[in-house]
């Protein structure tokens, strides 16, 4: 089992599962809409130029995150296999 | 939200949702779905209309509504704003879910994206909870294909047990096969749809409300709906549904005391108020998962491709050269495309000036009419269109096409650094950029930002970037002023080099000023900030081009007509009548001048902008006429002895720069305040929205007149 850290700490190219959102009740509300629930795969595809925010796919769709967003979301790393 | 003509000038202002059936046969269908999932493109197919329809998220800010006939039927289409879901975040969202849940439509319709289309179940679930006429419309599959995504419609169909259609709305069959679809299942209520299923809890809630919420749901709503929106309920939802149901929740006794206790029973077993809402949207994004599991099939490289163009376009080291090499190179093929037809019309013009003025000279008329006719409203309708319209015919379908092709959401994602800097949202980068076709569009477009601090902060600032009845002003400016001796190939590409440095300048005002607006009018914590950024698509170059070039053009002459005209007539009137030996313009232009000189400029050009607030095109001519009315110059001949007439005026490049800048920062024209007075609905804001940029434009343009007379 891989250790927990934020989304915000994902590097790109890493894909990794969620196991907790920690976001204020309506930012949770936002994430749930793009689909972002416990156990939700998500891979980090790339940094904005100034390194805020990063693109996440998510269910099919590239969506970008701040960081300040992307903080209270924990998860860990899954292999590729 | 784009830039037609309708979403630009006034037709911006008035865009209530008032819906005429055409007979009470009429079936009212609303169109739904995620944002940026192509609604428009099949609004646009089902109505025969021409909604604008781009490549970023949140275009359809205001609905917009239009017959469409089959052979059975006859249908309203109602295209409503995307949105997520059914919990409204932001003013679009609630008018979506307002529309959905009260709307009284006979059928909903929501458009999916086929690629991404697990998170789009999510709301086809919860329409389908509200609603039992629902018909899904898998759109984009040519992308899904493309990207070798395999969809199992059948299957789809099937496990929600709601008529699915696969389409691709840009062909015409597709639109046939969707209206046999909702031909067919119309008249019938489908009652054998998927439903969710709560956790145990939940359900034996749900179950001891009904009998209750049955009476007063009626048959207006989805009672089994209603209960789930009891047990989590948002005040703006309460609110909506009070109205629509007329009731008062908190007036009914029984009710209460029984949701009381059915809270309680669920707060019994160690479930909190936040856990409730968790539990129930997690269920509906579980719902969507377990339907996609075995009929999506995913190929793991799928967006490759796009992820390469990201790589480049929002990259470390190329994203912020590559921005401005676009907005350089599209204002050089605006300068270059606009010069040829700007001669010719102006050539034609001025050709037919003189035929106009021997025919007055022949049959005697009055001087004064011709004075008024020729002189003073034929003249600013002949520089407008030939100075003010080629730049904006060029720049229009250039910009658009961008649009199409998804860049948009990038520049938004690129620049959301400097936006959360200044405690904005990164989403204003989008309605900066529909601020450069027109402010404001610009102004409604600030819909799609959730909070009411970032939105206003979003409105208060478009001004700063020139729309695109400002262009033409500069690059006429920056020509004649900056670019000397150099002629042919450079010329036009130093114009739009010097363009390009302009508009910095403005996104630059436009940071400084929200950052100074964030420190003490709106004082506040950026939110969050969640932007999807849509796959690349390939543009409808041809379509864009004629559509934008059309209803762009039309609109231009249209404006220009209805204000340059009065404001012609009105200037000639000025120069000719005198009080005291003093014609009323020079009066004006004396009383102005004193402010003028110490901004760098002169009383005539701060007349021509107050004269011009209808509309920023006819600044420029305005200033051409109050110069050669004044008699220093009696006749012009062509555009190019415009400089000649300036110089002669007293311009310098202090003077040229000054109007530059005071072009970019004054108040906004009329149909854009009226616009931020609707948006807002506050004076004081409006009022500010005046003021802001136009003392912003007073000390710039003081401070650069100072500096620079310390330097000369």
């Amino acid at each position: 089992m891989e250790a927990e850290k934020k989304l915000s700490n994902v590097k790109v190219g890493e894909k990794v599962i969620v196991c907790n959102i920690n976001s204020s009740e309506k930012i949770s509300r936002r994430l749930f809409d793009i689909g972002i629930i416990k156990n939700t795969v998500i891979e980090c595809v790339g940094k904005s130029p100034l390194g805020d925010p990063s693109a996440y796919l998510i269910r099919g769709a590239v969506i970008a995150l701040r960081s300040e967003d992307s903080e209270n979301i924990i998860v860990r790393k899954v292999s590729d296999k | 939200m784009g830039l037609t003509k309708n979403s630009v000038g006034t037709n911006a202002i008035d865009s209530e949702f008032i819906i005429k059936r055409q007979s009470d046969k009429d079936k009212i269908i609303a169109l739904a779905g995620n944002p940026n999932v192509g609604k428009s493109t099949v609004f646009n197919g089902l109505t025969g209309m021409k909604q604008h329809t781009g490549n970023w998220p949140g275009k359809t800010v205001t609905g917009a509504w239009g017959y469409c006939k089959t052979s059975e039927n006859d249908y309203i289409m109602v295209d409503i704003p995307g949105t997520y879901s059914l919990i409204a975040n932001s003013a679009e969202e609630e008018v979506a879910r307002n529309f959905i849940c009260f709307g009284g439509s006979d059928a909903v319709i929501v458009v999916c994206d086929a690629t991404c289309i697990e998170r789009n179940l999510n709301l086809v679930l919860q329409i389908m909870e509200v609603s039992d006429n629902v018909i899904l419309c898998v759109n984009l599959m040519d992308e899904a294909k493309r990207k070798n995504i395999k969809i199992d419609i059948k299957k789809i169909s099937e496990k929600l047990g709601i008529p699915v259609v696969a389409t691709v709305a840009r062909e015409k069959k597709s639109i046939e096969k969707l209206m046999k679809t909702v031909d067919k299942s119309i008249d019938k209520n489908i009652d054998n749809h998927v439903e969710i299923i709560y956790p145990e809890i939940i359900e034996s809630s749900i179950e001891t409300l009904m009998p209750i919420v049955k009476d007063i749901a009626g048959e207006k709503i989805n009672p089994r709906w209603l209960c789930v929106k009891l047990l989590d309920m948002d005040k703006s939802l309460e609110n909506e549904l009070e109205k629509f149901l007329s009731v008062k929740f908190s007036e009914n006794k029984q009710l209460e005391s029984l949701l009381e206790k059915v809270k309680q029973d669920i707060y019994d077993s160690g479930i909190t108020t936040d856990d409730i809402k968790n539990i129930i949207v997690t269920s509906i994004v579980q719902k969507a998962e377990e339907i996609c599991k075995d009929t999506v099939v995913y190929n793991n490289n799928c967006s490759k491709h796009d992820r390469k163009i990201d790589r480049f376009f929002t990259g470390k080291y190329t994203a912020f050269p590559i921005m401005m090499i676009f907005l350089a190179f599209i204002f050089w093929l605006t300068i270059v495309g606009a010069n040829y037809p700007s001669q010719m019309l102006s050539d034609f013009f001025f050709n037919v000036e003189d035929k106009l003025t021997a025919f007055f000279m022949a049959h005697n008329s009055p001087k004064w009419l011709h004075g008024v006719l020729i002189l003073g409203v034929y003249r600013v309708l002949a520089w407008v269109v030939a100075v003010m319209l080629p730049p904006m015919a060029m720049f229009f379908p250039l910009f658009t096409l961008l649009e199409d092709v998804g860049y948009l959401p990038r520049i938004a994602y690129n620049l959301d650094k400097p936006f959360k800097k200044c405690t904005a949202c990164g989403k204003q980068a989008l309605t900066m950029c529909m601020g450069f076709g027109c402010n404001a569009a610009g102004v409604i477009g600030c819909r799609i930002i959730d909070t009411e601090r970032e939105r206003l902060l979003a409105i208060l600032t478009n001004n700063f970037v020139p729309c695109n009845g400002r262009f033409p002003t500069l690059i006429a400016i920056i020509t004649m002023f900056f670019l000397g001796s150099v002629t042919g190939v450079w010329s036009s590409m130093g114009s739009a080099l010097l363009l390009t440095a302009v508009i910095v300048l403005g996104v630059l005002t436009t940071f400084g000023i929200s950052k100074i607006l964030s420190k003490t009018l709106l004082k506040g914590k950026p939110s969050a900030f969640i932007l999807e950024m849509p796959p690349y698509r390939k543009p409808q170059v041809l379509k864009v081009i004629t559509r934008s070039i059309f209803d762009r053009t039309l609109f231009v002459l249209g404006r220009a007509v209805i204000v340059a005209a009065p404001a012609g007539a009105i200037i000639w009137i000025m120069a000719n009548i005198s009080v005291g030996g003093q014609s009323i313009l020079t009066m004006c232009c004396s009383f102005l001048q004193p402010l003028g000189n110490l901004m760098g400029l002169d009383g005539v050009i701060l007349m021509a902008f107050i004269l011009g607030f209808p509309a920023n095109e006819i600044v420029i001519p305005l200033m051409i006429m109050a110069y050669t009315a004044q008699g220093n110059l009696t006749d012009m001949q062509s555009i190019f002895e415009l400089k000649e007439l300036l110089l002669q005026n007293g311009w310098t490049q202090t003077t040229a720069i000054c109007t530059m800048l005071f072009s970019m920062m004054h108040w906004p024209c009329s149909t854009t305040l009226l616009t931020i007075k609707k948006e807002t609905n506050s004076k004081k804001w409006t009022f500010l929205a005046a003021a802001i940029p136009t003392v912003t434009g007073i000390i710039c343009c003081i401070a650069v007149n100072l500096i620079s007379k310390l330097f000369v």
